[in-house]
């Protein structure tokens, strides 16, 4: 994980989210009613208005639906970790999560690069999902 | 008939300089800007009893009643989501006005964004923790609009095969728009090549695809049809407004479909409601924080098919003497950053026949902003 960024505060609705990444398992919210994925992780289905909702574990493989690479340090924390790569990875159930792909330069991430998802440890203890390239192809 | 089209009419505009540091407060901006707008369109300050600001905006109504010396307001609203507001602020105006709830309303926009709080600045926005879809997103360095509206531009790119270059086409339109401008900041200017020399700040966003950051004021003044029809100055009608949202738009990225605008949605009923297409349109004032959303609007907008944005805006076709003249006055990208209400200054400007961009007979300006979020729109008309 980058250093010096901001730290994510848990609620009521992404608790279970949080409480996966200490168990290693990447855990999403899906309507219990419709089976509809909720991104961000949220009190109701956009879908069918149920509030009931089952945490299923994501195989942890996806595709790049769509990246930046930051060049540019926008704080003074940033200026020795530049260039990065965010992107949009592409899991199941319409959810997209925000992550940085590892293990590839940033010229080299494309459109739908297979991906899959490691834990990194942060100073605190925290564990967060982050993404790398899928070395062999399927 | 919609019953806000033509209930309600922009009279009269006022701006500060824009610069780079103002050396003044918001406040003291604020001011200066409603002033000049109410002695534009020759209106007292105490015959303003109707305020629309931005939720972002520092400067309160009470701070304005104090210092400007408003005393008969009888109606306020507040729009947010950034960059929705500057038509946004318009449309609540016309709606306070057609429901009879207020006769004369200021919209005003007031930042010190360069010498101040700088939006492009990852220590704006970070926190030692965030909640919410920031969660989700800012401890993977996901910190400024260009990390959080570059995503778009690459999707585009990816789908529709539109290019960096293509990106370049709009912003040297916008700065030769800019350089017939005295009020602009940035006025040299540039060619598609130096827009491809310029740094990656966020590829695929480059800097000359970004905004720029200023500070100033401005202020636009509505009233009544009846009031509107005895002022000094030819009024510029609201004759279509929409303000609104047709998808998740959580987190500005987590949308179904980040090569579509959001505005589609709200296209379709600024449309409606003037009861016109964009084929009656002369000229189009678009919030340009960054130059992909010229072209996701263009296409938003009907002004091409979907995916054929990039094309469009080649060859020139958005200058002033072309097909669709866009932000005559060199928007967001470089007359300066005052959060798109310019932009319907520019639409007013147009109608009034003081351009310095001027579009031969124009009769139909279309003021939309923001395609990633919910999103605004106003369509203006000439008396």
């Amino acid at each position: 994980m980058l250093e010096g960024m901001p730290r994510p505060l848990p609620n009521l609705d992404t608790q279970p989210f949080w409480d996966g990444c200490q168990e290693e398992r990447l855990l999403l919210p899906r309507c219990s009613a419709c089976g509809e994925g909720r991104w961000p992780p949220g009190p109701m289905c956009p879908a069918c208005q149920s509030q009931d909702v089952d945490w299923i574990e994501s195989s942890g493989r996806g595709r790049v639906y769509s990246w930046i690479v930051a060049n540019h340090p926008v704080h003074p924390v940033l200026t020795g970790q530049v260039p990065y790569v965010v992107a949009m990875i592409e899991l199941e159930h319409n959810i997209r999560l925000v992550g940085n792909v590892m293990g590839c330069a940033p010229d080299e991430v494309e459109a739908d690069l297979p991906v899959e998802v490691i834990f990194e440890r942060l100073e605190d203890g925290r564990q967060l999902p982050n993404f790398r390239r899928v070395e062999t192809a399927e | 008939m919609s019953a806000l089209r033509d209930a309600a009419a922009a009279v009269g505009v006022g701006e500060t300089t824009y610069s780079k540091e103002s050396g003044r407060t918001e406040l003291s901006l604020a001011c200066e800007a409603i002033k000049k707008a109410a002695e534009d369109a020759g209106v007292a300050i105490e015959d303003i009893d109707g305020l629309v600001r931005y939720d972002m905006d520092h400067v309160d109504e009470a701070a304005l009643t104090s210092h400007l010396g408003l005393k008969n307001l009888r109606w306020m609203s507040q729009v947010g989501y950034g960059g929705t507001g500057g038509n946004a602020v318009v449309v609540h105006a016309a709606a306070a006005i057609a429901a009879g709830a207020a006769e004369t309303v200021v919209c005003y926009r007031a930042l010190n964004e360069r010498s101040g709080v700088r939006y492009g600045q990852g220590a704006t926005w970070m926190k030692d923790e965030v909640g919410g879809a920031e969660a989700f997103q800012m401890p993977w360095g996901m910190l400024t609009p260009a990390h959080l509206f570059g995503q778009f531009a690459r999707r585009h790119m990816i789908e529709d095969g539109t290019t960096s270059r293509q990106f370049g086409a709009v912003a040297v339109a916008l700065r030769r728009h800019a350089s017939l401008n005295p009020r602009a900041m940035m006025r040299t200017p540039i060619t598609i090549e130096d827009h491809q020399a310029s740094r990656l700040i966020a590829d695929p966003l480059r800097l000359f695809d970004c905004c720029i950051e200023s500070d100033g004021a401005c202020a636009v003044v509505l009233t009544a049809a009846d009031r509107a029809r005895s002022l000094r100055h030819a009024p510029a009608w609201i004759m279509g407004v929409s303000q609104g949202s047709g998808s998740r738009t959580s987190g500005i990225v987590f949308r179904d479909d980040l090569a579509v605008a959001e505005s589609t949605y709200t296209a379709a009923e600024v449309y409606r409601s003037a009861e016109v297409g964009p084929e009656e349109i002369d000229a189009a004032m678009i919030y340009d924080h960054f130059t992909p959303f010229v072209i996701f609007s263009l296409e938003a907008y009907g002004f091409c098919e979907p995916g054929e944005g990039g094309s469009f805006v080649e060859d020139g076709r958005i200058e002033v003497d072309d097909v669709l003249p866009v932000n005559t006055h060199g928007g967001n990208h470089s007359e300066a950053y005052i959060h798109g209400l310019p932009h319907v200054i520019e639409a007013f400007r147009q109608l009034r026949g003081t351009s310095t961009a001027q579009v031969e007979s124009a009769e139909l300006i279309l003021s939309c902003s923001s395609v990633a979020q919910l999103s605004a729109a106003v369509i203006l008309r000439k008396d």
